[in-house]
Parts: structure tokens; C-alpha cells; sequence
């Protein structure tokens, strides 16, 4: 490693040693020049932190980042009260002790691979079968694609049309430097940093993520998506992402992990907050397929992932869609808390596990206005060992007189030794609620298997069929090229799964 | 076409065909006929590849190859149709969307051009005229929700769309009244072809005053005991099926 510092890091420091002089600690930023300064922080391509989490890690990042010292602030908080916490150990996963300090918590873009020829064959078979194009998976790989596929222009002409309507759409490190009193009104009024342990540890170190906002008024003109961002290439582990939809504001976001990482037991702790204020619409669909391991269980990402949405207005609306087939274990329930009047709150979800992999994921609905409306339809398909876990829960507060629920709750079983479960918790406070809850365990039976055979399709083609039409419900809530993708990753993900 | 030599099946270790032998030509229609338990259902899904039905002897010649050491999916694909007496429900999974993968799964393997979703639509439309069969049937979930009329009468349809050379009936009457039968009668007289054969599987004899039969059969312990034209099902009708073990034992002594 090269032992100069670069020109964008100098005055971050400065910066970060403003913060920490108000709090009267000289010496760490002493210290963060010994143990950083000198060693660390060489060029972006290689620019990662030992591992290791401490107050100086947590200031380091906000200054490499150029934060005010609000938001190392509002980190530092964040990282004491984390100090304070211990993981949760509610959900039905098996997770081997985490060593956080044998992570490293900033590791910008990383230097990947030089071209597709270096790059896993594997990999590339994958993407080959989801259809993903040849640039886009370049880009996927991690491959420095810049010079290969001019995104630039792409982006640009995004960021245009955007601009021409008000909406903000850029990394979160550019809106706390540039939009911050947007974000200080909203960061962490949704999820604040105390919430739970991986939020809070993810709102200490997050490196980076997205942040939109729609002014009041404003349809977004297109769908917003992680992959037309540039700057969200590589973005680290944790993310933080704030979409804000003003009064009768509505956007679409869409965030695709389409790709499998390779980086294996890596820690992927995120948060998402959304706030939709009077009529407002916000929908949020994710297509996740982290690594998930090898057959045997080995590697994999865990994706401890905290996701809410604030219907803060009346007659607002939140809707998540999610597929996860990817991540060695998933811990992530997407809810929504509907405080305005009339709000409807939504939580579309196909879980898949396979091999090794363990999820536990649901949702939580919180009514708390008048006459709010909200509904599940989460689908968990196992597979091979996986173990899928459905947990939600409906809370009806005592003012949301004619509040509504509905929840539909279906897994699917492939194979003999996998599992599913259902741990649905519901807690009604006012007596005018109706809350409806229904729940099926399927398996692909051998008569179905052979009702397709018998007509043509080959085994493999036949499980696809059925798996794809146990989770249509949620499939058409996604945009369409999104649907199509996420039923080519059931079928990658399912192959093997029966024989 | 067909040529059923000496069949020996077992289920869960219990015999259940012992010797049935059968030979089916291009153009002809056979009705089995038989009482409960006689393994009349087994032989329509051991043509159809089932799995869990183990063959310790005889032998399935289907136009000149070993059916038994075919996969369903290629049975299929070389026109051998199993109506099941029990159509399977597969929620969520839009019938004209099976069809068409099933039709074209089959002309894949065939070597033939699959039909793009006009060509596929032309030909439905054209089966649906033929069956007298409601639109509202394509656009639902296969067999999903369907009454017991509605799932044969789908066979049916499905049976018509994919035109097979070798069509077997399983029990396709059961619990249908007799509109619904007629209409079932229709679609498979619409189909007889000199090209095409049928086994009709059945208990009763009603049926086969709509699909008139070149032969009956009469499966009981596993083998044919009878078989000869028409008449002999009308005789069947008449006696009921301990005639023919009151027959055979007479015949044996």
C-alpha cells in the first residue's frame, strides 16, 4: 500500500478533528493520524480499514466521507447506544457468533476483477441464464467497467429529466453534504438509531446508499433504481437508504441485488427508511440474490436488514414487494407504520430457501390512524436444508378504530428434509378491527410432478411451473422486466432442488 | 401401435396386473372394462410412465419401441395421452400458459417449430369450438376451483389440443352427469382418426353408448378374461361382472 494521503481525504480530517475537539478528545484524532493516516488511506482503489469497530473507526468513516459534525454526531450516538445492545436472538435462525471486530467496516470500491475472463466461470453462467446483459454483467462481476460500458451518459440524462422535476435522486454521502437539511429533518425518524442492533450498528458505520425525495405534487417521472446510479457500484456493506414522497407525491423504487457476491460471510446490514406524508404513494420492490453459500453450506452473506416505512400523512400509502433468494441467513421484516388516517400500508414477499440457507422474514403492520388498511401476502418456498421462517405482526392501536388487516401466509415444500414455519403475532387493541389471517403449507406433490410430465414437461420445467405459480400473487406486483428476472432467479436457485 | 406382452406390475410389493396382455392397432377403440380393484387404473398409468409401478415382467412395444424405457415428458412427446380419473390442481399456473408449455415441450422434442402465442391461440380457439367449451376455462388457474365435470371435461380439452396418437381414458365418466358425458363422448368421437387409438377405461357400460368401442375388454385379477365387440359390454350391463368368474369357473370345469 501506497503511504501518501490523498488530496480528498486531507480536509476530512480537519473536519472530523472539529467534531471531536467539541467533545474534548484531542488524542483520538492523534490517534486516528497514527493508526490511519499514515497506512490507510492510500487511492480509492484500495482504500479499506483493518478490521476492527471503535469510536475512531466510527469517526474515521464520517471524515473519509467529508460528513458535518452533525452526522458524526448523530454516527457516535448511534455506535454508544450500540455498544449498549446485544444481537437478537428471537428468530428461528442458527447463527454462529459474529466477531465484530474481525470485520472491516469500510471497504470502498474494491478493485475487481480486469475484465470477464477473469472473472468466475460460474458466475458468469448465472448471469447467462438470468438473461442479464453482456455490459450489465461486466458491471455485476465488479469488473472496472467505466472504460468497457459508458454508464455516465445514462445517468446524466436520468439525473435531467429528474432534476426538471424536482426530484432528488442521488448517493446519501452527496445528499449529507449537499441536501443535509433534508436529511437531518429524516434520517433515523423512521428507524432511529436506537431501534435495534443491526440498525444501529448500521447507523454508526453505513458507508453509503441512496436518497430520493419527491416534492409535493410530483409523480416521479420514471422508476428509480439502484442500477442506475453509478455511484451505488460496490457500495459497502451497509447501506442507508431515505426516500421521502411530499404531499401526493409518488415514486417507484426498485433495488436489485441481482447479483451474487462472492465475498463470502459477509455481513450485509442495511436500512431502509421511507416517509410518505398526506397522499403520498410510495412503492418499494426489491429482487435480492446475495451469495447464498455453496451446497454444503459454506460462505454466504447474512442480511440483517432493517426496512420500515412511516405512512405519516393521511391516506398515504407504502407498498414493499420483496423475492429474497439469495443470503446464507435473512433476517429482514419490511413493515410499515400507519400513523395518517386512511394510509394502507402492503408487504408482497417470496422467500425462497435452498441448501443451507435460513430466512426469517416477515413484516409488521402498526396501526395506529383511523380506518387504516393493510395486507400480507408473503410466500416462503424450501428447498434442499433450507429452513424459511414467515414472521409478522399485525398491531392495531387503540385510536385506529376500523382498521384492516388481511394476511395470507402460503409456504411451499420441495424435498423432505427442508422446513417452513409460521410465526404470526397479532395484537388488536381496538375492538372495531377486523384482522383475517389464512395460511397454507403446500408441497409440489409427485401427482402434480407427474401430471406435467404426463403432459410434456420435463421435471425441472415442471417444479418451475409450480413454483411459479405459487408465488404469481406477489410476481405481478413487481415491475414487469422485474418479474421476469425474478422468476428466471426462482428457477437458478431452485436447480437440483428435486432428483 | 401398442402391443402389451405378459405385464406383471406390482405396487408396494402387492401384485396387482399378472400377465395382461393387449394389442391395440392405429384407428381402433378399446374399452376396458372392469370391477373395482382390478388394476384397470394401473394399466393406464403404467402406459403413462407413473412412477412407484414396478414392472417384473412382460413387456410394452409402443410403434415399435420399449415404452416402459421412456420418461414421461418423452411418452408424451411421442403422442401417448394419459385423461387422468383425478386431474391435479396446480394453483396459480394460468391453463392456457400449461398448455402451451406442454405443447410446445412436446414439438421441442420432436424436432418440430414451437407455435408463438397467435398460432397456439388460433388452435385453441378451434378446439374450444369443437368441445363446446367456455373461454372462461383458459383464463383460470389448471384445475383450480374446478368442479369434478369441469376437471374432465379439461382432459379433454387438453387431450384435443395436444391431439395424441395413443389417448387413454382413465374412468373419464366418474361423476359426471350426462350432459357433461355427451359432451366428453363428442370430443373424443370428434378426435377418432384411422391414425389415432383409444383405450377407453371404464366401470360402467353408459359410456360407451356415446363412444362406441371396436372391443371390450374385461380386466379382473390383473388380466383381460374376456374380450370380444360391443355386445359384450351390453352383456356386462346385464349379468354384472361376477358372470364372467361364474363363466370362467364353468369354462375351467
Amino acid at each position: 500500500m501506497a503511504t501518501n494521503m490523498t488530496r480528498e481525504s486531507e480536509p476530512l480530517v480537519l473536519r472530523d478533528r472539529e467534531s471531536v475537539s467539541s467533545e474534548g478528545n484531542e488524542h483520538i484524532v492523534e490517534a486516528i493520524n497514527r493508526r490511519y493516516g499514515a497506512g490507510f488511506v492510500t487511492d480509492i482503489e484500495t482504500d479499506t480499514l483493518p478490521p476492527g469497530l471503535n469510536e475512531d473507526v466510527v469517526r474515521w468513516i464520517s471524515a473519509r466521507k467529508g460528513e458535518p459534525g452533525w452526522m458524526t454526531e448523530w454516527r457516535l450516538q448511534a455506535y454508544r447506544h450500540w455498544l449498549t445492545m446485544i444481537p437478537p436472538e428471537w428468530a428461528k435462525l442458527r447463527i454462529a457468533p459474529i466477531d465484530f471486530q474481525a470485520i472491516s467496516y469500510f471497504a470502498a470500491p474494491k478493485e475487481g476483477p480486469k475484465s470477464l475472463a477473469e472473472v468466475d466461470p460460474k458466475l458468469l453462467e448465472t448471469y447467462e441464464k438470468l438473461g442479464v446483459p453482456l455490459h450489465e454483467r461486466a458491471r455485476l462481476a465488479g469488473v472496472a467497467v467505466d472504460a468497457v460500458f459508458d454508464s455516465v451518459s445514462v445517468g446524466t440524462t436520468f439525473r435531467k429529466e429528474l432534476a426538471e422535476a424536482g426530484v432528488i435522486f442521488c448517493s446519501m454521502s452527496e445528499a449529507v453534504k449537499e441536501h443535509p437539511d433534508l436529511v437531518r429533518a429524516y434520517l433515523g425518524s423512521v428507524v432511529p438509531t436506537s431501534d435495534n442492533y443491526f440498525a444501529a450498528l448500521n447507523s454508526a458505520v453505513f458507508s453509503d446508499g441512496s436518497f430520493v425525495f419527491i416534492p409535493k405534487g410530483v409523480r416521479c417521472p420514471m422508476e428509480l433504481s439502484t442500477y442506475f446510479r453509478i455511484n451505488a457500484i460496490n457500495t459497502g456493506q451497509f447501506e442507508r437508504t431515505l426516500i421521502v414522497a411530499e404531499e401526493g407525491a409518488s415514486v417507484s423504487y426498485l433495488e436489485g441485488c441481482t447479483a451474487p457476491m462472492r465475498d463470502e460471510n459477509q455481513l450485509h446490514a442495511a436500512v431502509v427508511e421511507l416517509v410518505a406524508l398526506d397522499d403520498a404513494d410510495i412503492k418499494y420492490s426489491t429482487v435480492q440474490n446475495w451469495y447464498p453459500g455453496d451446497e454444503n453450506g459454506l460462505g454466504g452473506i447474512y442480511n440483517f436488514v432493517t426496512k420500515r416505512g412511516d405512512c405519516r400523512g393521511v391516506r398515504s400509502k407504502i407498498s414493499w414487494t420483496q423475492v429474497e433468494t439469495g443470503s446464507a441467513i435473512t433476517w429482514k421484516y419490511p413493515s410499515c407504520v400507519l400513523r395518517g388516517d386512511e394510509s394502507v400500508g402492503e408487504f408482497h414477499s417470496v422467500a425462497l430457501t435452498h441448501h443451507h440457507q435460513q430466512a426469517d422474514t416477515g413484516t409488521k403492520m402498526i396501526h395506529i390512524g383511523r380506518n387504516t388498511k393493510s395486507k400480507i401476502i408473503a410466500k416462503g418456498i424450501s428447498a434442499g436444508r433450507g429452513q424459511n421462517s414467515y414472521r409478522g405482526l399485525v398491531k392495531v392501536e387503540k385510536g385506529a378504530s376500523g382498521a384492516r388487516n388481511y394476511t395470507q401466509c402460503d409456504s411451499l415444500l420441495i424435498g423432505k428434509k427442508c422446513g417452513a414455519h409460521t410465526f404470526p403475532y397479532i395484537e388488536v387493541k381496538n375492538p372495531s378491527a377486523i384482522v383475517e389471517h389464512e395460511a397454507t403449507t403446500s408441497k409440489i406433490s409427485d401427482d402434480q410432478l407427474f401430471y406435467c410430465r404426463s403432459r410434456g414437461i420435463a421435471e425441472e420445467d415442471a417444479v418451475s411451473l409450480i413454483v411459479d405459480g405459487f408465488c404469481r400473487q406477489v410476481f405481478r406486483e413487481l415491475p414487469m422486466e422485474f418479474a421476469v428476472e425474478a422468476k428466471k432467479l426462482l428457477e437458478v436457485s431452485l436447480e437440483g432442488a428435486v432428483g | 401401435m401398442l402391443k402389451i406382452e405378459n405385464l406383471h406390475v406390482r405396487i408396494a410389493g402387492k401384485d396387482i396386473l399378472r400377465g395382461l396382455s393387449l394389442e391395440v392397432k392405429a384407428g381402433e377403440v378399446h374399452a376396458i372394462m372392469g370391477p373395482n380393484g382390478a388394476g384397470k387404473s394401473t394399466l393406464g398409468n403404467v402406459l403413462a410412465g407413473r412412477e412407484g409401478y414396478e414392472v417384473i415382467e412382460g413387456s410394452i412395444r409402443y410403434e415399435g419401441q420399449d415404452l416402459l424405457g421412456l420418461e414421461p415428458e418423452e411418452r408424451a412427446a411421442a403422442g401417448v395421452f394419459l385423461a387422468f380419473q383425478y386431474p391435479v390442481e396446480i394453483p396459480g399456473v394460468n391453463n392456457t400458459y400449461f398448455l402451451r408449455a406442454a405443447l410446445n415441450a412436446q414439438r421441442r422434442r420432436r424436432g418440430e417449430s414451437e407455435l408463438d402465442s397467435m398460432q397456439f391461440l388460433k388452435r385453441v380457439r378451434e378446439k374450444l369450438a369443437v368441445l363446446h367449451l367456455k373461454d372462461e376455462l383458459l383464463h383460470r388457474a389448471v384445475n383450480e376451483g374446478f368442479s369434478g365435470g369441469e376437471k374432465k371435461r379439461n382432459e379433454i380439452f387438453q387431450m384435443a389440443l395436444l391431439e395424441p396418437k395413443l389417448a387413454i381414458l382413465d374412468e373419464t365418466d366418474s361423476g359426471l352427469d350426462i350432459d357433461a358425458l355427451k359432451m366428453v363422448a363428442d370430443g373424443v368421437n370428434a378426435m377418432r382418426d384411422p391414425a389415432r387409438a383409444f383405450i377407453v377405461i371404464t366401470h360402467y357400460q353408459r359410456l360407451l353408448d356415446y363412444i362406441v368401442p371396436d372391443y371390450v375388454h374385461v380386466l379382473a385379477d390383473g388380466r383381460i378374461v374376456e374380450s370380444g365387440d360391443k355386445s359384450l359390454a351390453l352383456k356386462l350391463e346385464e349379468h354384472g361382472y361376477s358372470w364372467i368368474a361364474e363363466r370362467k369357473l364353468a369354462g375351467a370345469a
